[in-house]
């Protein structure tokens, strides 16, 4: 009993100091982000805004995950209830936010959407960070197009259909090879993400004895999946071979495959926005832009080091 | 008692087979007409030595192995249970996942700890699958709502284990078993599913699990009351059926060294109900052919491959591939059944009396 007596005490303690801790200048931040269990991707997403929004760096934060719209839209307005200085989100679905936002604002709370747009106006919000998908497969076009080999016969292994991802990595693709004879697409066709598929396509390909220099593979698992039917095929694959391998989402195992050379190129699609939006919280000013687009990085083979697997690579190897 | 069982198989024969075996010959014939190369053979030289044949026949033999393993225990589940088990996809990337996880626990992996992966990814699977079965047996819920349960939650179970999207591993033997082992021109994905194959009908012929399943599936009471744990038979149909989780599970990781939870044999349990269906099972349950089962995921594999080598769009594949099942599901259906098995039996002149419950 005087055990249980003196914990409770030394419980009340804590929380003593903790209250005190939190009238300190600590600035309280609100996260509402899709789970990490979505993909790796979100994982490293929801790593970069643990880091950078923790105590040390003067942040409170609270954060909620769900895939569900309704949930988010309920866990964003209990921490406008909460009273927090700002909200931060990743919108399941891009409509039905203009009441909590609006009251939001009327609490006189930040706003930032980070990754996904959100469908209000823009006064609604301090600034958005998001990524550009088409902007990723525009350098990843260029950056093949920079390789001037004489001929391109690409197998393009496409994502799920309709998801912004495929979307922005589709057309400049498609686009290049409409208008250019020397740019052909062998074949184009959806894995959905599924690494089985895309090795299932490639070796129909193969079968079929059709001529091809490039695989296009819109993330890593496909691409891994690609080249899974290449090595059952001994075709030669990388920095200086018979047949040029792109990825994208720059999983650490993937840059790692860069750095031995089994692959070419490696797409960016950066989850890292945790630092511009402290950056412009922390200088206390209106962003000069609104929609602050992340530069995506195009990782080359032959330039990759170490330290970018380290620094860029996502998830575990 | 046994000499009953093989009878009961026997009627259940020829007229059984006839639809997907009818669906092969279409298949091929249109293949050839299209491309009489389609399914030339070639020699490649393989990459850790020797030579290896390729092929679109080998890749649909190779292709459909986890289909063709999911789909034999699927035709048990579905036999005693008169249901299907939908949760196998997600089942299996959970045991795809303790699989990477035991194999990524030692730095070096060898043929022990193999075994040891393999081995505990069977154990969980077999757990998995003894909680379906308990539903389903025990507390009589109905398959597909039972196995809601796991096809709901399984995938995030899978991301659990490794505590990452997508896990690699490498090894000489994970690629090994996954494509080829040096020396042998024929991927090793097809030995594994005869193994399947051989070691089922060894079951089959030394012990009565034919037999009761089938007592089961067709009438419960009865079965009981000649003294049949019905319980138990529904329990080991879905036990043996999370064995066969575990393997397409490990080849599916072992083909990419990599185990994606999310993508890891996805949508695999429509295929695996679909090519019971297609092997003239009946999804009520009762008599079963486990044969009709795995050359129905042979036909799933041939047409998608038929449609990729045909590069048809993108948007359009599965479209292609439903009018294709519409028809050979129609062909299998008990009306249409009836009519061939009417004129079948004009064919050859006998009125055999048909044993066991016909397809409902």
């Amino acid at each position: 009993m005087k055990k249980l007596l003196s914990l409770v005490l030394a419980l009340a303690l804590c929380l003593g100091v903790m209250a005190i801790a939190h009238a300190d200048d600590l600035i309280k931040v609100g996260i509402v982000n899709n789970p990490p269990s979505e993909s790796g991707y979100r994982a490293a997403n929801v790593a970069d805004f643990e880091k950078v929004f923790s105590t040390e760096n003067g942040y409170e934060a609270k954060t909620y995950y769900s895939i569900k719209n309704d949930e988010q839209l309920a866990a964003a307005q209990s921490f406008i209830t909460d009273g927090v200085d700002y909200l931060l989100i990743s919108a399941a679905e891009t409509t039905g936010w203009d009441v909590v936002l609006t009251n939001a604002a009327e609490a006189g709370i930040g706003v930032f959407l980070f990754d996904r747009m959100i469908d209000v106006d823009e006064a609604l919000y301090a600034a958005a960070v998001v990524s550009d998908m088409r902007q990723e497969g525009e350098t990843a076009v260029a950056w093949l197009e920079g390789l001037g080999l004489e001929e391109y016969n690409i197998i393009h292994i496409q994502g799920a259909m309709g998801s912004d991802a495929q979307i922005g990595r589709s057309n400049p693709l498609t686009e290049k090879c409409e208008a250019n004879d020397n740019w052909k697409l062998v074949v184009q066709q959806t894995a959905t993400w599924d690494e089985a598929e895309a090795k299932k396509i490639t070796e129909s390909v193969i079968n079929s004895g059709e001529k091809f220099n490039v695989i296009y593979a819109e993330n890593d698992g496909m691409a891994k999946g690609a080249v899974a039917a290449l090595d059952e095929n001994n075709i030669a694959h990388g920095v200086g071979k018979d047949v040029v391998v792109m990825g994208f989402d720059c999983n650490k195992w993937a840059l790692r495959e860069l750095l031995a050379g089994n692959w070419n190129y490696d797409g960016q699609c950066s989850p890292f926005q945790a630092q511009v939006i402290s950056d412009i919280i922390k200088s206390g000013e209106a962003p000069a832009q609104k929609i602050i687009i992340s530069v995506e990085k195009g990782f080359d083979a032959t330039t990759i080091t170490e330290q970018d697997v380290l620094d860029y690579g996502l998830g575990e190897e | 008692m046994r000499k009953a069982g093989k009878a009961s198989w026997k009627t259940g024969g020829i007229g059984q087979l006839m639809i997907p075996l009818i669906a092969v010959g279409l298949l091929i014939l249109f293949n050839l007409i299209r491309d009489p190369s389609f399914f030339s053979i070639h020699t490649t030289p393989g990459n850790s030595g020797g030579i290896v044949l390729t092929g679109n026949l080998i890749s649909i033999i190779n292709g459909a192995s986890e289909l063709a393993v999911l789909a034999m225990g699927m035709t048990l589940v579905t036999a005693a249970c008169g249901g299907q088990d939908i949760s196998v996809g997600a089942a299996a990337a959970i045991a795809g996942s303790v699989f990477v996880r035991v194999l990524k626990t030692p730095d070096v992996i060898t043929g022990g700890t193999m075994i040891l992966a393999f081995a505990s990814c069977c154990v969980v699977a077999m757990l998995f699958g003894a909680f379906n079965g308990t539903l389903v047996a025990v507390f009589r819920i109905q398959p597909m709502i039972a196995t809601l349960i796991l096809y709901t939650c399984g995938r995030s179970i899978a991301y659990w284990i490794n505590g990452g999207a997508t896990p690699t591993v490498s090894s000489p033997i994970i690629n090994a078993i996954g494509s080829y082992i040096p020396g042998v021109p024929i991927p090793t994905p097809i030995f594994i599913v005869l193994a399947v194959g051989i070691l089922l009908a060894l079951v089959f012929r030394f012990t009565n699990l034919r037999l009761y399943t089938q007592s089961v599936g067709i009438n419960q009471g009865a079965a009981k009351l000649n003294g049949i744990n019905s319980t138990m038979i529904k329990l080991l149909s879905f036990i043996i059926l999370g064995l066969c989780v575990a393997t397409a599970g490990c080849i599916g990781v072992s083909r990419l060294s990599l185990i994606n939870h999310e993508t890891l044999l996805l949508d695999v349990e429509m295929d695996a109900i679909l090519a019971v269906a297609i092997g003239g099972n009946s999804l009520g349950g009762g008599k079963f052919r486990i044969s009709g089962s795995i050359l129905g995921a042979y036909i799933i594999q041939m047409l998608t491959i038929t449609l990729y080598a045909m590069k048809v769009p993108s948007t359009n594949v599965k479209a292609y591939k439903a009018i294709v099942i519409i028809l050979l599901v129609v062909m299998g259906s008990p009306v249409v059944k009836k009519k061939i098995a009417d004129f079948w039996k004009h064919l050859r002149g006998s009125h055999p009396a048909s044993v066991g419950k016909e397809a409902a």
